[in-house]
Parts: C-alpha cells; sequence; structure tokens
C-alpha cells in the first residue's frame, strides 16, 4: 500500500506551531502548566498517571502505533511520556522548542479515540490526557493553524465555518426549494417554537454539503415529523474548540446550541451525522458548563433512523444494491454503543452488506477525529501514516461502498480512500434512505 | 404587551374566526400569529400560483411576494412578515412592504417601549442594522448579535471591523471585532465582543469582550472593567442605570460582579442570565450550587430545590417579590414558584406569567399534545389545539385567553377570581 516518502514531521510548516513558539517564554510555560495541573486537572490527572505500569497493552490499540509499523515513539504510552509525563518531570521548565514537540503529538498523533483505553487493565483515559495536553497548548497559543481557525470561527459565529448569519437561512431556502422538485410539499421549518423536535448540524452542511439538509427535510416530511430548524445562531452542534483546548469557547457554542433549543421549546434535538459534534454536544460540553446529562435530550442520526425504520415511518421501497461496509466512529459506538443500531439501520436499507472486522467499538478510528483533519492539509500525509491500518480493514471487506455515519470520518476516508486508492466511495446514511425509501404517491 | 389600555377587556368569549376559512385559501400554511390584543389571527400561506402572502381575520393582503417567512404580530400589534420581491427582501408590515431592498434580511427584534423594528441586513456583501426602513450608514464586513435600545431609537451589534485573511490566526488574535452604536464602532477592538445590551436609559450600551485566549470582561460603552475573569456571560444593567451586572469565572468558580466587583460570596459551579427586579430591589439568576444542580439564586440565596436537566430565566412578579421559572427534572418540565415546585408536570412549560397582585402564577402548558392554562400548579382550562401565552391585565382582574380549538379561533377575556377561585 502506499507509503508515504520523504515527509519529515517534525520539520512541517505549520505557523500555528512554528511562529507562536518564537513568544514563549520558559517562564510562561511554566506558569501555564502549574495552572493546568494544580487548578484544573490536578486529582484525574495524578490518578492516571501513578496507575500506569508501563506494560503497553494499549499500544496495539492505536492505529497510528500498528500503521507505522509499531513504532515505539507512537504508542499511546510513549505520547504521554513525551507529553504531560514529561511537563510533570520538569515542573513545566521547558524550551519553546520542546512544547513544539509536544503539540505535535497531541494534536496530529493521537486523535483522542479512545480505543487504547479498552485494552489498558486500569481503563486509563490517554485521550483525557493528551486533551490535558492540548490545553496547555491552547493556553500558550501553540495550535496548528487550521485547528485553531475552525475555533476561531467558533468563538465568532458561532459555527464551524464562518458561516454568515444570512447564508446559514439563505442556505435552507434554497435547499427547500431544491427538495421540493423531488417532493413538492417538503418543508424547512424555520424558528418554529413549540416543534417537538430541532434539528442540528455541524457548519459543513449549509457550507458544503447543503443537499445533506435537503435529504433530511425529505424524510422527515415522509415521516411526519414535526420539526425545526432555528433561524439564529445556535444552529451548529459542532465543537472543534473541545479539540483544540479552547474549553470556554468549546463552553460558549454549547450554550447557545442548548439555549436555542430551549428558546424553541422542543421536546428533543436530533442531530446530523457527526462523531465528535456528538460528544460536544452530550458529554464535554455540558460537563464544561454544569450539566451531568444534556439538558434536554439528545439523539444522534443513527438512533433516530433507526427508530424511523423500526416503527415504520419510514419504508424501504427497494434497497440499496452496492456492496457497502460501514465505519463505526468512536464518539458514537464506542462511546454510545449505537453500533447495533448503526447495522439494524444498514440491514434494513441494503441488500449486500460485508461487516468490517474489528468492528463496534473495537473498530479502528478512521484517524480524523478529535480535531487531526481540522489540522489541514500541512498534516494530511500524518494521518495517511497513521490510517494503513484503516486502508487495509476497508480494503479487507471487499466492499465498493462505506457508510459513514460522521463528518469527519466521511472526510478522513475519503482522503484514505483516495491515498491508498481503493476505489470505494463514501456516503452518509442520509444520502443511501433518501433513494430506497418508500416516498407516498400524495408527496410527491 | 405594549398598548394594553387599548385592548377590550370586557369578559367574555368570542369566536373570531374559522381556521378553516383561513386555511383553505391556500395550498399550504406554515404559521399562525395571533396579535396581543387577541383580535386578530393571520396565517401565512403559499397560493396555487406560488406566491406568498398573509390573511388577517379572513381578508388577503393587496400584495403577495415570491417567498415570505417569520410572520409575527409585534408586541404593539402590527404583523409583519420577511419577504422577497424580484429576488430582494423587505419586511412588510401590516401588509406594506418597506422601501428599502436589502440582499437578506433577518432577525427582527421589536423595541420595548416603542413599535420600532430592527432587523439586520445585508447590502453589497456588507452587514449592518435597519431600523424602520432606515438602513445604517456604515457597514461591516461581518456582523452577528444586535439589540435595540428600549425606546428603538438606538440600535448595537458585534461587528468585524478589521479584514482577516483566511486562517489568519494571527491576525485574530490582535483584535478584529468591536461594537458598534447606530453603525459608528467603538474605538477599542478585542478578540471577540458578544451580546452587546443597552441601558434602560438608551444611553450606554455594555457587552462582553474577550481580550486574550482565556481572559474576558465587560466594557461599558467602549471602557473596560480593569478586571479580568476566566469567563464570563450576558452582562444586565440595573433598572437605574447605575451597575452592570455579570457572572463571571473567577478562580475557577461562578462569581456574580458588578462594576468590575464581586458582589455575591457563593462560588457557583455555573451562574447565568442575572434579572433585576422591578424597581432593581433584588437581583436573580440561574445557578448550579453543585455540580448537575440547578436552581434560581436570588441576592446571592440559592432556593431550596434543585433541578437536575435545566432552568430557565427568571421571571419576577409585577411587586417584585416574588419570582418564578420554568424547570425540568428527569425529562419532565414544570414550574417553580419562590422555591416551591408544582407537584404537577407536563411535557412543555413555557414561561410563568404572574397575575397583576402577584398572587397567581399562570403559565401555558402541553400535555399529551394539547395545550392548557395551569394555575399554580394544577390545570384549569385547556385541550387546545394551539394556544398563546395568557395575558394579563395590568392593575387589573381580568386575563385575557388566545386559543384554537375544534377549529375556530377564539377570543376570551375571563375574570381571574372566575377562573383561578
Ligand atoms: S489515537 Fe486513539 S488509540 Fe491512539 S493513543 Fe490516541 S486515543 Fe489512544
Ligand atoms: S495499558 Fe494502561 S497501564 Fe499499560 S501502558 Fe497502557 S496506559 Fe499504561
Ligand atoms: S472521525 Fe470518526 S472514527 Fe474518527 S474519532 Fe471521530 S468519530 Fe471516530
Amino acid at each position: 500500500m502506499a507509503e508515504v516518502r520523504g515527509f519529515d514531521e517534525s520539520k512541517v510548516d505549520d505557523a500555528g506551531l512554528n511562529e507562536s513558539i518564537k513568544k514563549l517564554t520558559p517562564e510562561k510555560i511554566q506558569r501555564v502548566v502549574q495552572r493546568v495541573f494544580n487548578k484544573e486537572s490536578a486529582a484525574r490527572l495524578q490518578v492516571y498517571l501513578n496507575t500506569c505500569v508501563h506494560c503497553g497493552l494499549c499500544a496495539e490499540a492505536c492505529h497510528t502505533y500498528v500503521s507505522r509499523d509499531h513504532d515505539p515513539r507512537f504508542a499511546p504510552v510513549s505520547k504521554v511520556r513525551d507529553t504531560i509525563w514529561e511537563l510533570i518531570k520538569n515542573k513545566g521548565k521547558v524550551e519553546p522548542e520542546k512544547i513544539k514537540d509536544m503539540a505535535r503529538i497531541a494534536f496530529t498523533e493521537c486523535g483522542a479515540c479512545r480505543r487504547c483505553s479498552m485494552y489498558c487493565p486500569f481503563g486509563i483515559d490517554i485521550a483525557y490526557l493528551i486533551l490535558v495536553m492540548r490545553r496547555i497548548c491552547n493556553l500558550l497559543g501553540v495550535v496548528p493553524k487550521y485547528l485553531q481557525d475552525t475555533t476561531n470561527s467558533h468563538a465568532a459565529t458561532m459555527n464551524q465555518m464562518w458561516v454568515h448569519q444570512d447564508e446559514w437561512i439563505d442556505t435552507l431556502q434554497w435547499q427547500e426549494e431544491e427538495a421540493q422538485f423531488e417532493m413538492p410539499n417538503v418543508r424547512i421549518p424555520l424558528d418554529k417554537e413549540g416543534a417537538d423536535v430541532m434539528y442540528s448540524v455541524i457548519a459543513p452542511e449549509p457550507k458544503i454539503l447543503a443537499q445533506l439538509l435537503g435529504n433530511m427535510a425529505q424524510i422527515m416530511t415522509v415521516a411526519g415529523i414535526d420539526w425545526t430548524m432555528p433561524a439564529t445562531d445556535g444552529w451548529d452542534n459542532s465543537n472543534m474548540a473541545m479539540y483544540s483546548g479552547d474549553f470556554e469557547v468549546m463552553g460558549r457554542v454549547e450554550k447557545l446550541h442548548w439555549e436555542t433549543a430551549a428558546r424553541l421549546k422542543v421536546k428533543k434535538v436530533v442531530m446530523g451525522e457527526c462523531g465528535h459534534a456528538f460528544r460536544g454536544a452530550v458529554y464535554d460540553g455540558p460537563r464544561w458548563l454544569g450539566w451531568q446529562y444534556p439538558p434536554i435530550p439528545m439523539v444522534h442520526a443513527i438512533e433516530f433512523y433507526y427508530d424511523l425504520l423500526k416503527s415504520g415511518r419510514i419504508k424501504v421501497k427497494e434497497k440499496y444494491k452496492e456492496h457497502v461496509t460501514v465505519q463505526d466512529p468512536c464518539n458514537t459506538v464506542r462511546g454510545r454503543g449505537l453500533g447495533h443500531k448503526l447495522r439494524y439501520v444498514i440491514d434494513q436499507l441494503c441488500e449486500n452488506f460485508t461487516d468490517i472486522d474489528p468492528r463496534f467499538e473495537h473498530n479502528y478510528c478512521c484517524g480524523a477525529g478529535g480535531g487531526t483533519i481540522n489540522c489541514g492539509p500541512p498534516w494530511k500525509p500524518t494521518r495517511m501514516r497513521s490510517t494503513r491500518v484503516k486502508a487495509e480493514q476497508f480494503e479487507r471487506t471487499g466492499a465498493g461502498v462505506i457508510i459513514t455515519p460522521c463528518h469527519n470520518c466521511h472526510s478522513g476516508i475519503e482522503d484514505i480512500v483516495g491515498h491508498y486508492g481503493l476505489g470505494m466511495h463514501v456516503k452518509f446514511i442520509n444520502e443511501i434512505m433518501v433513494d430506497v425509501m418508500e416516498k407516498p404517491e400524495d408527496m410527491g | 404587551m405594549a398598548d394594553a389600555d387599548k385592548v377590550n377587556w370586557q369578559t367574555g368569549k368570542q369566536e373570531i374566526i374559522d381556521i378553516n376559512s383561513l386555511t383553505n385559501q391556500f395550498k399550504r400554511v406554515d404559521e399562525y400569529a395571533v396579535s396581543p390584543d387577541g383580535d386578530k389571527i393571520a396565517v401565512l400561506g403559499q397560493a396555487e400560483d406560488d406566491t406568498f402572502t398573509a390573511i388577517v381575520n379572513g381578508e388577503k393582503w393587496p400584495e403577495s411576494f415570491e417567498l415570505a417567512w417569520y410572520l409575527r404580530f409585534t408586541p404593539h400589534g402590527h404583523l409583519i412578515c420577511l419577504a422577497r420581491i424580484d429576488d430582494m427582501w423587505t419586511l412588510v408590515v401590516d401588509g406594506k412592504p418597506w422601501e428599502n431592498r436589502f440582499e437578506f434580511i433577518w432577525n427582527p427584534q421589536f423595541a420595548k417601549n416603542s413599535p420600532a423594528i430592527a432587523l439586520a441586513y445585508k447590502s453589497e456583501f456588507e452587514y449592518g442594522v435597519v431600523v424602520d426602513d432606515k438602513p445604517w450608514e456604515n457597514r461591516f464586513q461581518a456582523m452577528r448579535d444586535f439589540t435595540l435600545s428600549p425606546d428603538g431609537k438606538h440600535t448595537a451589534a458585534t461587528v468585524q471591523v478589521e479584514p482577516l485573511g483566511e486562517a489568519d490566526v494571527f491576525k485574530f488574535f490582535e483584535g478584529v471585532w468591536s461594537v458598534a452604536v447606530d453603525g459608528k464602532a467603538w474605538d477599542s477592538k478585542y478578540i471577540n465582543t458578544w451580546r452587546p445590551i443597552f441601558s434602560p436609559d438608551n444611553s450606554s450600551v455594555a457587552a462582553e469582550i474577550r481580550t486574550d485566549i482565556a481572559d474576558y470582561s465587560l466594557s461599558v460603552d467602549s471602557r473596560d472593567w480593569s478586571q479580568k475573569y476566566g469567563c464570563v456571560w450576558e452582562p444586565v444593567f440595573s433598572p437605574d442605570g447605575s451597575k452592570v451586572v455579570a457572572p463571571v469565572r473567577h478562580e475557577g468558580a461562578w462569581r456574580m460582579a458588578a462594576n468590575g466587583e464581586l458582589i455575591w460570596k457563593t462560588r457557583f459551579s455555573q451562574l447565568w442570565k442575572p434579572q433585576f427586579a422591578p424597581g432593581g430591589k433584588k437581583l436573580a439568576a440561574i445557578g448550579s450550587v453543585e455540580f448537575g444542580r440547578w436552581t434560581i439564586v436570588i441576592d446571592d440565596r440559592p432556593w431550596g430545590q434543585t433541578f437536575r436537566d435545566m432552568v430557565l430565566e427568571p421571571v419576577f412578579s409585577p411587586d417584585g417579590n416574588r419570582a418564578a421559572a420554568v424547570v425540568k427534572d428527569e425529562n419532565r418540565w414544570t414550574i417553580c414558584a419562590d422555591g416551591k415546585t408544582w407537584h404537577q408536570d407536563f411535557d412543555m412549560v413555557w414561561d410563568p406569567v404572574f397575575t397583576a397582585d402577584s398572587a397567581r402564577v399562570l403559565a401555558k402548558v402541553e400535555k399529551d399534545g394539547k395545550y392548557h392554562l395551569a394555575a399554580d400548579g394544577s390545570l384549569k382550562m385547556g385541550g387546545f389545539d394551539k394556544f398563546w401565552d395568557p395575558v394579563v391585565e395590568p392593575d387589573g382582574n381580568n386575563l385575557l385567553l388566545r386559543y384554537i380549538e375544534d377549529g375556530k379561533y377564539i377570543r376570551e377575556v375571563k375574570k381571574v377570581s372566575d377562573l383561578l377561585g
């Protein structure tokens, strides 16, 4: 399979790391490290670090390590040793150049997928430790440029892709018109107070994949769901600030999202096919804000489709014929246990399915998660080096289509398919469902 | 509601119109709106020729539009919608479009003490605010949260005052955002500004600001508080305008601050939505005293009961002595008034409404797909298909109810004592 030759990770030109460290002083580094260790993360951090017995059982779990021919530098525990651990040992006394290495490891060599924790006899959450490292990097201003830009977009616009407020509404209106060509009575109800469901999405949908919104409008209409989408900020449920370590911005974005759902008086929020957004909106965001649970029930698209099919609200006219396989997104399958529902949905929609192996919570991460794909073009070769095991996994299925109910997985796997020449297509469930569902006569 | 004195408070039940007679005229109807005085009901619909217009009590607006949405009555009783005419957008008020046309308009806001209407607009790919058909002369590359002063004469918004190249993270952290008042930006620039708000006398604007990666504060008329915090939330002015109050994150906990000084002793794990009682006698907020448990805090004293899921903005009684809020626990919605939770819970609850004498708490509630009026915890009337918030006669004993029942829109005025006993 394809190799990434002549690429030296330590020499990647990313101003977010290379330029920012020029402004650092050892004193500032120490101050920030002390703040995070002593005021923000003390107890949990110490427990994890004291418990690890360096047995290395977690290593085989990590796609980065396995894909790189078991290079010990990429074992989960090494990533912690070379970052957080070193800072603790030195009480934060390190040179700026060292912070750059640590940032590279934390942001680009770990996708916070938590696969390794499952294989650790003590359940040590390596991803958490890596996120603590990222928090330090964030407070030092040392974050890969493109990931930082995404966070800046969240801070300024409350969405991930600098979408202006008018563009959001305009996109929904033209998607409604597009969908009406398929089904004349489709609506995208905007800002409808008292609807049962608020549908929320991540910004790449209006920005570059608007047809997914039109598809969902058709699905909602056929299923007879009383739904709405907000006409003000708060519609974006994604959260890259969670992964860049900017918890204040993460909290602000999630606060607005939940306040918007409360303002619209909806009984639940259904979110589109995204993994990290689910984690942000259901776990990390609410907890930073002081909620133990999301304040209003949130249902991921996988569960929503499952309910629609199971209850017969959506019926299948003719199953999808292509040979398909699936990506189990870490944040909804490992994180939420939706693997069985995902397979039920695929079985209902598709004729010819070959499962992935390993699967469910044991599935390998696609390598795009945890903000790694948002680190942008300079780091794509790194991602490709770290995902060979993923490419091999897909290739073994012999399928032509990979179903990916997650935006990050979707983009990451498209890169993998291209890079490793797999000749496969990547699809959201939404795209298949809209093709195969029964559309009642009177709906056009 | 504004102009409450113009409302007909004569008790009695009146069928205004059969809804079918409105909806039959369209191939599709999507929005219903009811006037604050209850006299009118309007729908927005798409006609057979695919144009959109509104029908008010059976009367069609004279003009129709390529596209229209957001049909609402303003608090002053005007019916508005956003409409597209010849590919440009404008606001239609009582059937009459504004003179100006825009590439886009959205997010109508209404003034508290005047009939003014403001919107965000876009022209030539730049952004501004338009009030009563008068657009800001200055426009900006980007604009978010805007707000209208209580008298409707001034507007403020968060605006981008410098160009920002693609993924220029360094420039972003130099600060390219500010607050513009009536289209004129403050001199100072910030990494971010959010949620500007006017003082009650319309003369001052306060906003949240971000001055470094994790340094937040408040600014009033471009004069920043000298203190920095780990985070801040939405400020409010005291009714006399002398204080700006905001929740701030200080040493890992949320505290209440006024004019830059901490004023409450309690350290909360969360604190937001400060609200002054009428007259400014009391200050309430939503607070979390321990992680995952929420309640209302008044003058630094949390109510005894706490809730797991959610607590919404506190509402004060007219005399300022009582407060109530929508609360949600284990996915059941209800109301908590003065720290005592109603026994009944509901599928959904709207904001509490106090009677004029501050004695009773009312709310629109939903149960099994039907809407009801609840008072002090029990259902008083209902089973409606649609129901709008009850309106209390100011300084009076009557209540205006607006609902749809058996396909008819009904306006009913009832004596509070008859209804609630
Ligand atoms: S990428 Fe996943 S498996 Fe590898 S270290 Fe990070 S969390 Fe663990
Ligand atoms: S498996 Fe657990 S204990 Fe062993 S090295 Fe990995 S993190 Fe440490
Ligand atoms: S991108 Fe997909 S596979 Fe990767 S971490 Fe996110 S959910 Fe997991």
